[in-house]
């Protein structure tokens, strides 16, 4: 027994007592949040079978290995599987493209192997940087954003060198 | 920017695989991959499906008030020059509130809200000023508590414990958020402006 299998049943349990106590119809709420997301896990869908068709391309032609063994000698001096280097470089530009190449990672590699836990916690850890950038500002007339893409682009080169890093701390 | 990514990499593909002989590999890849995209969604209908249940739950029963309440003094900390009662402050705790629970859905109408209340409140004109940077530089980092998506498919592939992972992704999480907040406030120090 785990503490990590507490957290799920426990999170939910609180959730739905506390609508109750507050008088809130569970059931029927939970439909409607529950419709909500299903239609906007259906609306990457036609994203991801675009990019899900480059990165299984790209893997079948050996492109993806002659890439990885090109980084490798470096990745390897800061302790970082180079089977999770295309998730580093994609994770900032573009969500479905990382989620294109984790499945791939965790299906080749197996999700508890020492490159899935890693490109897990990466996934986990980090957020499609440029896009929220593009997102955020867009929706304003600041146009010149200063220092926000360095600072962004600083802390996901941290998750990224982390990832590996707290991996082999907890999984020694 | 994403036409360019798709168009080069299918063309380095099938230059590539022509070149090592891995033609007939590219070619099932490319018939293959659609289905495995339906599979990969289909795998995450399901937690999607209940996360966003519960959190329309949560949401209603106005747990995602309380914890925003919990956080007011994180945000006070982190953006300056506004008042805790503001239209600005309250967009940008929910903002706060919905990204730790993983509402992305919710979470960027939010923020974009908090964007432009941050304008008004600023009014910088055509430079963003230090306040929307921040919370940019909030919403690139992930604060999500519980990683769904990324337990969904470790289960989905034969994980036997798709959450051993959670203690490494908030650490991760922690340190890489501190990082960009940290540098913000480095360059506050050195710009001297607001």
């Amino acid at each position: 027994m785990r503490f990590s299998d507490y957290i799920i049943p426990v999170f939910i349990a609180g959730i739905l007592i506390y609508g109750l106590i507050k008088k809130v119809d569970i059931f029927d709420e939970f439909t409607v949040g529950a419709k909500e997301n299903l239609i906007a896990a259906f609306d990457i869908l036609p994203a991801l079978i675009a990019l899900m068709t480059c990165v299984g391309m790209l893997n079948a032609s050996g492109a993806a290995d002659m890439l990885c063994s090109a980084v490798s000698p470096f990745l390897e001096k800061i302790g970082f599987p180079a089977e999770c280097a295309p998730l580093a470089f994609l994770r900032p530009i573009s969500g479905s493209g990382a989620l294109a190449v984790y499945e791939q990672i965790i299906s080749e590699n197996g999700p508890d192997s020492f490159a899935g836990r890693v490109a897990s916690v990466l996934l986990g850890a980090s957020e499609t940087t440029f896009y929220t950038i593009a997102v955020y500002f867009g929706a304003v007339k600041a146009k010149k954003t200063r220092h926000a893409l360095p600072c962004s682009l600083a802390a996901d080169l941290t998750a990224f060198i982390l990832s590996a890093l707290f991996v082999r701390v907890f999984f020694a | 920017m994403m036409k360019w990514i798709m168009g080069g990499l299918i063309s380095v593909s099938v230059i590539v695989g022509i070149i090592t002989g891995n033609i007939s590999e590219v070619s099932n890849a490319a018939i293959d991959s659609g289905t495995k995209a339906a599979q990969l969604s289909l795998a995450l209908l399901g937690t999607m499906g209940l996360w966003g249940g519960l959190m329309r739950i949560a949401e209603k029963s106005g747990l995602t008030n309380v914890i925003s309440k919990l956080f007011r003094p994180v945000a006070k900390f982190l953006f300056k020059g506004i008042s805790p009662d503001s239209e600005a402050f309250r967009a940008i705790s929910m903002n706060i509130t919905a990204n730790l629970l993983g509402l992305g859905n919710a979470a960027t109408p939010l923020g974009i809200d908090a964007m432009k209340k941050l304008e008004k409140a600023d009014n910088p004109g055509e430079t963003a000023s230090r306040n929307m940077i921040m919370l940019a530089v909030l919403n690139t980092a992930s604060i999500q508590i519980l990683p769904t998506t990324v337990a969904a498919l470790r289960l989905a592939y034969g994980s036997q414990t798709p959450l051993d992972i959670l203690p490494a992704v908030l650490l991760t999480s922690l340190c890489s958020v501190c990082v960009g907040i940290t540098l913000v406030f480095v360059f506050d120090k050195k710009g001297g402006r607001t």
